[in-house]
Protein backbone atom coordinates (compact mmCIF):
# COMPACT_ATOMS: atom_id res chain seq x y z
CA UNK A 1 0.00 0.00 0.00
CA UNK A 2 2.86 2.43 0.86
CA UNK A 3 3.81 2.64 -2.76
CA UNK A 4 0.27 4.10 -3.95
CA UNK A 5 0.80 8.02 -5.12
CA UNK A 6 -2.50 9.81 -4.31
CA UNK A 7 -1.64 11.90 -8.12
CA UNK A 8 -1.42 9.15 -10.04
CA UNK A 9 -4.93 7.17 -8.41
CA UNK A 10 -6.83 10.43 -9.07
CA UNK A 11 -5.86 10.68 -12.34
CA UNK A 12 -6.23 7.48 -13.04
CA UNK A 13 -10.06 7.31 -11.80
CA UNK A 14 -10.51 10.69 -13.31
CA UNK A 15 -9.33 8.84 -16.60
CA UNK A 16 -11.25 5.67 -16.19
CA UNK A 17 -14.26 7.42 -16.22
CA UNK A 18 -13.35 9.77 -19.23
CA UNK A 19 -13.08 6.42 -21.00
CA UNK A 20 -15.89 5.01 -19.72
CA UNK A 21 -17.68 8.06 -21.23
CA UNK A 22 -16.47 6.98 -24.77
CA UNK A 23 -18.67 4.64 -24.91
CA UNK A 24 -21.74 6.19 -25.08
CA UNK A 25 -20.16 9.29 -26.96
CA UNK A 26 -19.80 6.43 -29.71
CA UNK A 27 -23.48 5.48 -29.27
CA UNK A 28 -24.24 8.83 -30.37
CA UNK A 29 -21.49 9.09 -32.85
CA UNK A 30 -22.94 5.74 -35.02
CA UNK A 31 -26.39 6.73 -33.64
CA UNK A 32 -26.61 9.92 -35.51
CA UNK A 33 -25.34 8.04 -38.75
CA UNK A 34 -28.21 5.84 -39.31
CA UNK A 35 -31.64 6.22 -40.28
CA UNK A 36 -34.28 7.23 -37.94
CA UNK A 37 -35.94 4.01 -37.89
CA UNK A 38 -32.97 2.72 -36.10
CA UNK A 39 -31.54 4.93 -33.89
CA UNK A 40 -32.44 3.50 -30.32
CA UNK A 41 -31.33 0.14 -31.72
CA UNK A 42 -27.96 1.45 -33.12
CA UNK A 43 -27.24 3.53 -29.83
CA UNK A 44 -28.18 -0.06 -27.71
CA UNK A 45 -25.56 -1.88 -29.71
CA UNK A 46 -23.05 0.41 -28.14
CA UNK A 47 -24.85 1.16 -24.78
CA UNK A 48 -25.37 -2.49 -23.90
CA UNK A 49 -21.66 -3.47 -24.42
CA UNK A 50 -21.35 -1.51 -20.69
CA UNK A 51 -23.37 -4.16 -19.47
CA UNK A 52 -22.26 -7.04 -20.67
CA UNK A 53 -18.30 -6.69 -20.95
CA UNK A 54 -18.60 -4.78 -17.30
CA UNK A 55 -19.69 -8.50 -15.79
CA UNK A 56 -17.45 -10.67 -18.27
CA UNK A 57 -14.34 -8.22 -17.25
CA UNK A 58 -14.75 -8.79 -13.17
CA UNK A 59 -15.78 -12.47 -14.04
CA UNK A 60 -13.24 -13.73 -16.01
CA UNK A 61 -12.34 -10.64 -19.04
CA UNK A 62 -9.47 -9.76 -16.75
CA UNK A 63 -8.13 -12.51 -16.09
CA UNK A 64 -7.55 -14.14 -19.61
CA UNK A 65 -5.60 -10.74 -20.31
CA UNK A 66 -3.62 -9.65 -17.52
CA UNK A 67 -3.54 -13.04 -15.50
CA UNK A 68 -0.03 -14.85 -15.34
CA UNK A 69 1.05 -15.71 -18.70
CA UNK A 70 0.03 -18.95 -19.88
CA UNK A 71 2.74 -19.47 -22.99
CA UNK A 72 2.36 -16.06 -24.10
CA UNK A 73 -0.44 -16.53 -25.59
CA UNK A 74 -3.49 -16.01 -23.07
CA UNK A 75 -3.68 -15.51 -19.31
CA UNK A 76 -4.07 -17.92 -16.35
CA UNK A 77 -7.07 -18.07 -14.45
CA UNK A 78 -5.22 -16.33 -11.34
CA UNK A 79 -7.35 -13.35 -10.93
CA UNK A 80 -10.34 -15.49 -11.81
CA UNK A 81 -13.70 -13.30 -10.34
CA UNK A 82 -11.03 -10.41 -9.58
CA UNK A 83 -9.58 -12.47 -6.94
CA UNK A 84 -6.48 -11.23 -5.14
CA UNK A 85 -7.13 -7.85 -7.52
CA UNK A 86 -7.62 -4.90 -5.02
CA UNK A 87 -5.82 -1.92 -3.31
CA UNK A 88 -2.29 -3.15 -3.12
CA UNK A 89 -0.74 -2.22 -6.49
CA UNK A 90 0.29 -5.44 -9.20
CA UNK A 91 4.06 -3.28 -9.88
CA UNK A 92 4.22 -5.82 -13.00
CA UNK A 93 1.97 -3.12 -14.70
CA UNK A 94 0.98 -0.02 -12.52
CA UNK A 95 3.05 0.13 -9.16
CA UNK A 96 1.61 3.19 -7.88
CA UNK A 97 -2.08 2.55 -7.93
CA UNK A 98 -4.15 -0.33 -6.60
CA UNK A 99 -4.22 -3.02 -8.94
CA UNK A 100 -8.22 -2.69 -8.67
CA UNK A 101 -8.15 0.43 -10.32
CA UNK A 102 -5.56 -0.77 -13.31
CA UNK A 103 -8.52 -3.62 -14.14
CA UNK A 104 -11.14 -1.02 -13.92
CA UNK A 105 -9.31 1.15 -16.44
CA UNK A 106 -8.49 -1.07 -18.55
CA UNK A 107 -12.31 -2.71 -18.57
CA UNK A 108 -13.44 0.08 -19.91
CA UNK A 109 -11.20 -0.24 -22.89
CA UNK A 110 -12.58 -4.13 -23.39
CA UNK A 111 -15.92 -2.33 -23.18
CA UNK A 112 -16.07 -0.31 -25.66
CA UNK A 113 -13.97 -2.63 -28.42
CA UNK A 114 -16.93 -4.21 -29.45
CA UNK A 115 -18.83 -1.52 -29.46
CA UNK A 116 -16.67 -0.21 -32.31
CA UNK A 117 -17.71 -2.66 -34.23
CA UNK A 118 -21.29 -2.26 -34.35
CA UNK A 119 -20.71 0.37 -37.21
CA UNK A 120 -20.57 -2.81 -39.37
CA UNK A 121 -23.57 -4.29 -39.25
CA UNK A 122 -26.35 -1.58 -37.82
CA UNK A 123 -29.59 -1.77 -39.54
CA UNK A 124 -30.18 -5.37 -40.08
CA UNK A 125 -28.32 -7.54 -36.89
CA UNK A 126 -30.45 -9.26 -34.96
CA UNK A 127 -30.11 -8.47 -31.28
CA UNK A 128 -30.35 -11.59 -29.81
CA UNK A 129 -27.37 -13.19 -32.26
CA UNK A 130 -25.49 -9.55 -31.52
CA UNK A 131 -25.13 -10.41 -27.57
CA UNK A 132 -23.65 -13.80 -27.43
CA UNK A 133 -21.07 -11.88 -30.56
CA UNK A 134 -19.75 -9.86 -27.92
CA UNK A 135 -19.49 -12.29 -25.24
CA UNK A 136 -17.44 -14.53 -27.86
CA UNK A 137 -15.54 -11.97 -29.20
CA UNK A 138 -14.48 -10.56 -26.37
CA UNK A 139 -13.66 -13.51 -24.78
CA UNK A 140 -11.87 -15.22 -28.31
CA UNK A 141 -10.40 -12.02 -29.50
CA UNK A 142 -9.94 -9.11 -27.07
CA UNK A 143 -9.12 -10.87 -24.13
CA UNK A 144 -5.94 -12.68 -25.88
CA UNK A 145 -4.60 -9.99 -28.11
CA UNK A 146 -5.03 -7.56 -24.94
CA UNK A 147 -2.82 -10.25 -23.74
CA UNK A 148 -0.20 -10.65 -26.11
CA UNK A 149 0.52 -6.99 -26.24
CA UNK A 150 0.00 -5.99 -23.13
CA UNK A 151 0.15 -9.13 -20.50
CA UNK A 152 3.55 -9.25 -18.88
CA UNK A 153 5.10 -12.55 -20.45
CA UNK A 154 2.60 -11.75 -24.08
CA UNK A 155 4.29 -13.20 -27.06
CA UNK A 156 4.13 -9.76 -28.98
CA UNK A 157 4.88 -7.53 -25.41
CA UNK A 158 7.52 -9.77 -25.16
CA UNK A 159 8.77 -9.21 -29.51
CA UNK A 160 8.92 -5.38 -28.46
CA UNK A 161 5.91 -4.43 -30.25
CA UNK A 162 5.24 -0.69 -29.26
CA UNK A 163 1.18 -0.28 -28.43
CA UNK A 164 0.68 2.76 -26.22
CA UNK A 165 -2.95 2.82 -25.15
CA UNK A 166 -4.51 0.25 -28.12
CA UNK A 167 -3.80 1.40 -31.76
CA UNK A 168 -3.82 -2.48 -32.63
CA UNK A 169 -5.36 -4.21 -29.61
CA UNK A 170 -8.46 -1.71 -29.88
CA UNK A 171 -8.80 -0.15 -33.28
CA UNK A 172 -7.40 -2.45 -35.40
CA UNK A 173 -9.22 -5.44 -33.97
CA UNK A 174 -12.38 -3.76 -34.14
CA UNK A 175 -11.40 -2.50 -37.67
CA UNK A 176 -10.79 -5.91 -39.16
CA UNK A 177 -13.51 -7.52 -37.44
CA UNK A 178 -16.17 -4.88 -38.64
CA UNK A 179 -14.70 -5.80 -41.88
CA UNK A 180 -15.22 -9.90 -41.25
CA UNK A 181 -18.71 -9.40 -40.10
CA UNK A 182 -19.95 -7.12 -43.07
CA UNK A 183 -18.98 -9.70 -45.38
CA UNK A 184 -20.74 -12.43 -43.50
CA UNK A 185 -23.80 -10.52 -42.83
CA UNK A 186 -24.80 -8.82 -46.31
CA UNK A 187 -25.95 -5.67 -47.05
CA UNK A 188 -28.72 -3.59 -46.23
CA UNK A 189 -32.02 -4.40 -47.99
CA UNK A 190 -31.88 -1.30 -50.89
CA UNK A 191 -28.16 -0.71 -49.99
CA UNK A 192 -26.94 1.64 -53.21
CA UNK A 193 -30.12 1.74 -54.73
CA UNK A 194 -31.90 4.12 -52.20
CA UNK A 195 -30.54 6.82 -49.92
CA UNK A 196 -29.70 6.15 -46.34
CA UNK A 197 -28.49 9.35 -45.38
CA UNK A 198 -27.80 10.05 -41.73
CA UNK A 199 -30.82 10.86 -39.51
CA UNK A 200 -29.27 13.69 -37.14
CA UNK A 201 -25.30 14.26 -37.94
CA UNK A 202 -25.85 17.27 -34.37
CA UNK A 203 -25.93 13.81 -32.68
CA UNK A 204 -22.74 12.44 -34.72
CA UNK A 205 -20.97 15.71 -34.01
CA UNK A 206 -21.83 15.42 -30.17
CA UNK A 207 -20.57 11.93 -30.08
CA UNK A 208 -17.26 13.31 -31.71
CA UNK A 209 -16.50 15.69 -29.52
CA UNK A 210 -17.44 13.81 -26.59
CA UNK A 211 -14.94 10.83 -27.89
CA UNK A 212 -12.18 13.50 -28.55
CA UNK A 213 -12.42 14.55 -25.10
CA UNK A 214 -12.74 10.55 -23.93
CA UNK A 215 -9.84 10.00 -25.90
CA UNK A 216 -7.85 12.49 -23.19
CA UNK A 217 -7.91 9.21 -20.79
CA UNK A 218 -7.85 6.83 -23.33
CA UNK A 219 -4.41 8.05 -24.29
CA UNK A 220 -3.22 10.19 -21.76
CA UNK A 221 -4.51 7.13 -18.93
CA UNK A 222 -2.32 4.80 -20.49
CA UNK A 223 0.92 6.64 -18.85
CA UNK A 224 -0.77 5.14 -15.87
CA UNK A 225 0.57 8.28 -13.60
CA UNK A 226 0.00 11.98 -13.51
CA UNK A 227 3.77 12.52 -15.48
CA UNK A 228 4.72 13.90 -18.36
CA UNK A 229 4.22 11.29 -20.05
CA UNK A 230 0.72 11.66 -19.61
CA UNK A 231 1.16 14.91 -20.85
CA UNK A 232 2.79 14.34 -24.03
CA UNK A 233 0.16 11.85 -24.74
CA UNK A 234 -2.58 14.14 -23.88
CA UNK A 235 -1.21 16.50 -26.49
CA UNK A 236 0.07 14.71 -28.87
CA UNK A 237 -3.61 13.11 -29.19
CA UNK A 238 -5.15 16.84 -29.26
CA UNK A 239 -2.49 17.57 -32.21
CA UNK A 240 -3.12 14.57 -34.57
CA UNK A 241 -7.18 15.06 -33.95
CA UNK A 242 -6.52 18.50 -34.97
CA UNK A 243 -4.80 17.72 -38.31
CA UNK A 244 -6.40 14.57 -39.34
CA UNK A 245 -9.87 16.34 -38.57
CA UNK A 246 -8.39 19.51 -41.28
CA UNK A 247 -7.19 17.60 -43.54
CA UNK A 248 -10.38 15.13 -44.06
CA UNK A 249 -12.67 18.36 -44.34
CA UNK A 250 -9.81 20.09 -47.32
CA UNK A 251 -10.67 16.14 -48.78
CA UNK A 252 -14.11 16.54 -49.12
CA UNK A 253 -13.22 20.22 -49.86
CA UNK A 254 -11.26 18.86 -52.72
CA UNK A 255 -14.15 16.29 -53.74
CA UNK A 256 -17.15 19.10 -53.08
CA UNK A 257 -17.62 21.13 -50.28
CA UNK A 258 -15.74 21.03 -46.57
CA UNK A 259 -17.87 18.60 -44.64
CA UNK A 260 -18.86 18.95 -41.15
CA UNK A 261 -19.48 15.26 -40.52
CA UNK A 262 -16.07 14.90 -42.78
CA UNK A 263 -14.58 17.15 -40.04
CA UNK A 264 -15.64 15.13 -37.15
CA UNK A 265 -14.93 11.81 -38.87
CA UNK A 266 -11.22 13.28 -39.88
CA UNK A 267 -10.66 14.20 -35.85
CA UNK A 268 -11.42 10.74 -34.88
CA UNK A 269 -9.80 9.20 -37.48
CA UNK A 270 -6.76 11.30 -35.97
CA UNK A 271 -7.33 10.03 -32.70
CA UNK A 272 -7.13 6.25 -33.39
CA UNK A 273 -4.02 6.73 -35.66
CA UNK A 274 -2.47 8.51 -32.73
CA UNK A 275 -3.71 5.81 -30.16
CA UNK A 276 -0.49 3.47 -30.57
CA UNK A 277 1.89 6.31 -30.80
CA UNK A 278 0.45 9.35 -27.86
CA UNK A 279 3.48 8.25 -25.28
CA UNK A 280 6.37 7.59 -27.69
CA UNK A 281 6.18 10.14 -29.90
CA UNK A 282 6.89 14.30 -30.22
CA UNK A 283 3.67 16.63 -31.03
CA UNK A 284 5.74 17.44 -33.75
CA UNK A 285 5.27 13.86 -35.66
CA UNK A 286 1.90 13.86 -34.37
CA UNK A 287 0.67 16.28 -37.02
CA UNK A 288 1.87 14.05 -39.37
CA UNK A 289 0.70 10.99 -37.70
CA UNK A 290 -2.76 12.28 -38.04
CA UNK A 291 -2.53 14.61 -41.47
CA UNK A 292 -1.45 11.38 -43.11
CA UNK A 293 -4.23 8.70 -41.28
CA UNK A 294 -6.74 11.24 -42.89
CA UNK A 295 -6.32 10.56 -46.72
CA UNK A 296 -5.13 6.69 -45.95
CA UNK A 297 -8.56 6.23 -44.18
CA UNK A 298 -10.31 8.45 -47.07
CA UNK A 299 -9.48 6.68 -49.57
CA UNK A 300 -9.69 3.24 -47.93
CA UNK A 301 -13.67 4.45 -47.62
CA UNK A 302 -13.60 5.51 -51.30
CA UNK A 303 -12.22 1.75 -52.01
CA UNK A 304 -15.27 0.58 -49.54
CA UNK A 305 -17.55 2.06 -51.80
CA UNK A 306 -16.72 1.43 -55.05
CA UNK A 307 -16.66 -2.33 -54.25
CA UNK A 308 -19.99 -1.64 -52.92
CA UNK A 309 -19.83 -3.01 -49.14
CA UNK A 310 -21.81 -2.52 -47.10
CA UNK A 311 -19.32 -2.16 -44.27
CA UNK A 312 -22.25 0.68 -43.42
CA UNK A 313 -20.46 2.91 -40.92
CA UNK A 314 -16.92 2.40 -41.86
CA UNK A 315 -15.25 1.10 -38.86
CA UNK A 316 -12.92 -0.80 -41.26
CA UNK A 317 -11.55 2.52 -43.09
CA UNK A 318 -11.53 4.57 -39.83
CA UNK A 319 -10.45 2.01 -37.09
CA UNK A 320 -9.00 -0.22 -39.05
CA UNK A 321 -6.77 1.70 -41.47
CA UNK A 322 -6.11 4.09 -39.27
CA UNK A 323 -5.39 1.93 -36.42
CA UNK A 324 -2.69 -0.44 -38.96
CA UNK A 325 -1.28 3.37 -40.24
CA UNK A 326 -0.23 4.79 -36.22
CA UNK A 327 0.64 0.71 -35.69
CA UNK A 328 3.21 1.10 -38.67
CA UNK A 329 3.93 5.24 -37.62
CA UNK A 330 4.72 3.93 -33.94
CA UNK A 331 7.37 1.89 -35.33
CA UNK A 332 8.69 4.94 -37.70
CA UNK A 333 8.33 8.11 -35.19
CA UNK A 334 8.68 6.42 -31.89
CA UNK A 335 11.90 8.00 -30.09
CA UNK A 336 13.31 7.01 -26.70
CA UNK A 337 13.85 11.25 -25.83
CA UNK A 338 10.14 10.89 -25.21
CA UNK A 339 9.84 7.46 -23.57
CA UNK A 340 12.66 5.55 -22.03
CA UNK A 341 10.56 2.57 -22.06
CA UNK A 342 9.93 2.57 -25.58
CA UNK A 343 12.08 2.22 -28.13
CA UNK A 344 13.77 4.12 -31.21
CA UNK A 345 11.42 3.85 -34.75
CA UNK A 346 13.12 3.77 -38.18
CA UNK A 347 13.70 7.82 -38.48
CA UNK A 348 15.74 7.30 -34.98
CA UNK A 349 17.64 4.80 -36.47
CA UNK A 350 16.03 1.64 -35.17
CA UNK A 351 14.81 0.16 -38.66
CA UNK A 352 14.04 -3.04 -36.71
CA UNK A 353 11.05 -1.75 -35.02
CA UNK A 354 9.31 -0.91 -37.81
CA UNK A 355 9.83 -4.41 -39.02
CA UNK A 356 8.40 -5.41 -35.23
CA UNK A 357 5.44 -3.32 -35.93
CA UNK A 358 4.55 -4.74 -39.16
CA UNK A 359 4.83 -8.37 -38.15
CA UNK A 360 2.60 -7.67 -34.81
CA UNK A 361 0.04 -5.44 -37.16
CA UNK A 362 -0.24 -8.65 -39.76
CA UNK A 363 -0.79 -10.83 -36.86
CA UNK A 364 -3.74 -9.30 -34.93
CA UNK A 365 -4.86 -8.91 -38.76
CA UNK A 366 -4.71 -12.24 -39.21
CA UNK A 367 -6.26 -13.00 -35.99
CA UNK A 368 -9.33 -10.54 -35.49
CA UNK A 369 -10.39 -11.26 -39.28
CA UNK A 370 -9.87 -14.49 -38.82
CA UNK A 371 -11.60 -15.69 -35.56
CA UNK A 372 -14.86 -13.08 -36.11
CA UNK A 373 -15.16 -14.50 -40.08
CA UNK A 374 -15.37 -17.99 -38.25
CA UNK A 375 -17.53 -16.73 -35.38
CA UNK A 376 -20.11 -14.82 -37.50
CA UNK A 377 -20.49 -18.06 -39.54
CA UNK A 378 -21.24 -20.39 -36.83
CA UNK A 379 -23.54 -17.74 -34.99
CA UNK A 380 -25.03 -17.05 -38.83
CA UNK A 381 -25.62 -20.96 -38.72
CA UNK A 382 -27.40 -21.45 -35.36
CA UNK A 383 -29.21 -18.39 -34.52
CA UNK A 384 -28.85 -16.40 -38.13
CA UNK A 385 -27.37 -12.90 -37.94
CA UNK A 386 -30.00 -10.68 -39.73
CA UNK A 387 -33.30 -10.06 -38.92
CA UNK A 388 -36.40 -10.67 -41.68
CA UNK A 389 -36.39 -8.42 -44.18
CA UNK A 390 -39.90 -6.58 -43.12
CA UNK A 391 -38.33 -6.44 -39.28
CA UNK A 392 -35.58 -4.81 -41.35
CA UNK A 393 -37.95 -2.05 -43.38
CA UNK A 394 -40.06 -1.50 -40.45
CA UNK A 395 -36.47 -0.66 -38.44
CA UNK A 396 -35.40 -2.40 -35.71
CA UNK A 397 -36.28 0.38 -33.00
CA UNK A 398 -40.00 -1.07 -33.12
CA UNK A 399 -39.04 -4.93 -34.66
CA UNK A 400 -36.50 -5.53 -32.23
CA UNK A 401 -37.09 -3.51 -28.94
CA UNK A 402 -40.88 -2.41 -29.60
CA UNK A 403 -39.78 1.22 -28.90
CA UNK A 404 -39.53 4.10 -31.08
CA UNK A 405 -37.14 7.08 -31.25
CA UNK A 406 -39.56 10.25 -31.95
CA UNK A 407 -42.72 10.05 -30.71
CA UNK B 1 -58.78 15.02 -67.50
CA UNK B 2 -56.55 15.07 -64.52
CA UNK B 3 -56.41 12.80 -61.46
CA UNK B 4 -55.16 12.98 -58.07
CA UNK B 5 -54.25 9.59 -56.42
CA UNK B 6 -53.73 9.97 -52.70
CA UNK B 7 -52.49 6.99 -51.00
CA UNK B 8 -52.10 6.24 -47.62
CA UNK B 9 -49.43 3.15 -47.39
CA UNK B 10 -47.13 1.45 -44.63
CA UNK B 11 -44.24 3.71 -43.58
CA UNK B 12 -41.39 0.66 -44.65
CA UNK B 13 -43.87 -0.07 -48.23
CA UNK B 14 -42.40 3.25 -49.07
CA UNK B 15 -39.31 1.74 -50.99
CA UNK B 16 -40.70 -1.20 -53.01
CA UNK B 17 -43.67 1.73 -53.59
CA UNK B 18 -41.35 4.05 -55.17
CA UNK B 19 -39.76 1.48 -57.20
CA UNK B 20 -42.94 -0.23 -59.17
CA UNK B 21 -43.68 3.38 -59.54
CA UNK B 22 -40.20 4.11 -61.33
CA UNK B 23 -40.59 1.16 -63.05
CA UNK B 24 -43.48 2.61 -64.78
CA UNK B 25 -42.80 5.81 -65.15
CA UNK B 26 -44.08 7.92 -62.52
CA UNK B 27 -41.24 10.53 -62.02
CA UNK B 28 -43.53 13.07 -59.89
CA UNK B 29 -44.70 12.68 -56.55
CA UNK B 30 -44.76 14.36 -52.86
CA UNK B 31 -44.66 11.98 -49.68
CA UNK B 32 -45.91 13.00 -46.56
CA UNK B 33 -45.22 11.76 -43.16
CA UNK B 34 -48.68 11.09 -41.61
CA UNK B 35 -49.95 9.18 -38.65
CA UNK B 36 -53.68 7.69 -38.03
CA UNK B 37 -55.34 4.81 -38.19
CA UNK B 38 -58.05 2.51 -39.98
CA UNK B 39 -60.19 -0.05 -38.29
CA UNK B 40 -57.58 -1.93 -36.95
CA UNK B 41 -56.54 0.19 -33.93
CA UNK B 42 -53.08 0.56 -33.00
CA UNK B 43 -50.18 -1.75 -31.48
CA UNK B 44 -48.54 -1.97 -28.48
CA UNK B 45 -44.98 -0.59 -27.61
CA UNK B 46 -42.61 -1.34 -24.81
CA UNK B 47 -41.43 0.89 -21.80
CA UNK B 48 -38.98 0.46 -19.27
CA UNK B 49 -42.35 -0.90 -16.98
CA UNK B 50 -43.61 -2.95 -19.71
CA UNK B 51 -46.27 -1.94 -22.49
CA UNK B 52 -48.20 0.63 -23.83
CA UNK B 53 -50.94 1.14 -26.33
CA UNK B 54 -50.26 3.45 -29.49
CA UNK B 55 -53.26 4.08 -31.61
CA UNK B 56 -51.91 6.45 -34.00
CA UNK B 57 -49.40 4.93 -36.16
CA UNK B 58 -46.87 6.11 -38.39
CA UNK B 59 -47.80 5.64 -42.70
CA UNK B 60 -46.80 7.57 -45.62
CA UNK B 61 -49.03 9.71 -47.62
CA UNK B 62 -48.28 9.84 -51.14
CA UNK B 63 -49.82 12.34 -53.73
CA UNK B 64 -49.65 11.75 -57.66
CA UNK B 65 -51.34 14.07 -59.93
CA UNK B 66 -51.47 12.66 -62.99
CA UNK B 67 -53.81 12.12 -66.06
CA UNK B 68 -56.61 9.58 -66.70
CA UNK B 69 -55.66 6.90 -68.41
CA UNK B 70 -52.79 6.57 -66.09
CA UNK B 71 -54.43 6.07 -63.12
CA UNK B 72 -55.16 2.35 -63.40
CA UNK B 73 -51.84 1.10 -64.33
CA UNK B 74 -50.92 3.61 -60.90
CA UNK B 75 -53.56 1.78 -58.84
CA UNK B 76 -52.19 -1.53 -59.67
CA UNK B 77 -48.17 -0.78 -59.02
CA UNK B 78 -49.00 0.74 -55.34
CA UNK B 79 -51.53 -1.80 -54.58
CA UNK B 80 -49.20 -4.63 -55.51
CA UNK B 81 -45.94 -2.96 -54.03
CA UNK B 82 -47.94 -1.91 -50.58
CA UNK B 83 -49.42 -5.30 -50.20
CA UNK B 84 -48.70 -7.38 -46.97
CA UNK B 85 -52.12 -9.05 -46.81
CA UNK B 86 -52.44 -8.16 -43.04
CA UNK B 87 -54.50 -5.31 -41.90
CA UNK B 88 -53.39 -2.02 -42.05
CA UNK B 89 -52.00 -2.11 -45.66
CA UNK B 90 -53.55 1.58 -46.30
CA UNK B 91 -55.76 2.80 -48.92
CA UNK B 92 -55.67 4.76 -52.25
CA UNK B 93 -58.24 7.69 -52.94
CA UNK B 94 -58.54 9.05 -56.34
CA UNK B 95 -59.59 13.06 -56.49
CA UNK B 96 -60.73 14.83 -59.87
CA UNK B 97 -57.82 17.86 -60.05
CA UNK B 98 -59.38 21.20 -61.60
CA UNK B 99 -56.16 22.78 -63.31
CA UNK B 100 -52.38 22.45 -62.79
CA UNK B 101 -50.40 24.98 -63.19
CA UNK B 102 -46.12 24.76 -63.78
CA UNK B 103 -44.82 28.05 -62.01
CA UNK B 104 -41.64 27.79 -63.45
CA UNK B 105 -43.08 28.06 -67.14
CA UNK B 106 -46.56 28.56 -66.52
CA UNK B 107 -47.80 25.78 -68.46
CA UNK B 108 -51.26 24.57 -67.45
CA UNK B 109 -52.97 21.05 -67.69
CA UNK B 110 -51.55 18.36 -69.46
CA UNK B 111 -48.46 20.25 -70.32
CA UNK B 112 -47.37 21.21 -66.94
CA UNK B 113 -47.98 17.37 -66.26
CA UNK B 114 -45.45 15.78 -69.09
CA UNK B 115 -41.34 15.35 -68.16
CA UNK B 116 -38.58 13.21 -70.01
CA UNK B 117 -39.22 9.84 -70.09
CA UNK B 118 -42.88 10.07 -67.67
CA UNK B 119 -45.28 7.65 -67.92
CA UNK B 120 -46.83 9.35 -71.27
CA UNK B 121 -43.58 9.40 -73.54
CA UNK B 122 -42.43 5.29 -72.39
CA UNK B 123 -46.08 4.61 -73.71
CA UNK B 124 -45.39 6.71 -77.06
CA UNK B 125 -41.14 5.25 -77.05
CA UNK B 126 -43.03 1.49 -76.60
CA UNK B 127 -45.16 1.52 -79.78
CA UNK B 128 -43.27 3.26 -82.14
CA UNK B 129 -40.26 0.90 -81.48
CA UNK B 130 -43.11 -2.09 -82.08
CA UNK B 131 -44.17 -0.24 -85.16
CA UNK B 132 -47.90 -0.30 -84.14
CA UNK B 133 -48.82 3.48 -82.94
CA UNK B 134 -50.35 2.93 -79.92
CA UNK B 135 -49.54 6.28 -77.98
CA UNK B 136 -52.08 8.37 -77.32
CA UNK B 137 -50.63 11.64 -78.91
CA UNK B 138 -49.63 13.55 -75.51
CA UNK B 139 -46.98 16.12 -76.57
CA UNK B 140 -43.47 15.70 -74.68
CA UNK B 141 -42.09 19.06 -74.56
Amino acid sequence: MDNINAGDTAWLIVATGLVLMMTPALAFFYGGMVRKKNALSTLNLSIVTMGVISIQWVLYGYTLAFGQSMGGFVGGLNFLGLNGVGAAPNADYAATIPHLLFAAYQMMFAVITPALITGAFVERIKFKTYLVFILLWATLVYDPLAHWVWGVGGFLRSMGALDFAGGTVVHVSAGFSALAFALAIGPRRWFGRAPMEPHNIPFTILGAGLLWVGWFGFNGGSALAANGLAVYALVNTNTAAAAAGLVWMFLTWQDGKPSVLGFVTGAVVGLVAITPAAGFVTPMSAILIGALAAPISYYAMRLRQRRNLDESLDVWACHGMGGAWGALATGLFATKTINEAGADGLFYGNVAQFGIQAVALIIAIAFAFGITFVLTKALNAVWGLRVSPNAEEVGLDISEHGEQAYA
Amino acid sequence: MTKKIEAIIREEKLNDVKEALRRIGIVGMNVVEVRGHGHQGGIELVGRQGTYYVDLLPRIQLNIVLSDHNVEPTIEAISDAARTGGIGDGLIFVYPVEEVIRIRTGERGRDALTYEDDIDTRRQKIPVRNGVNGGNGVKVS
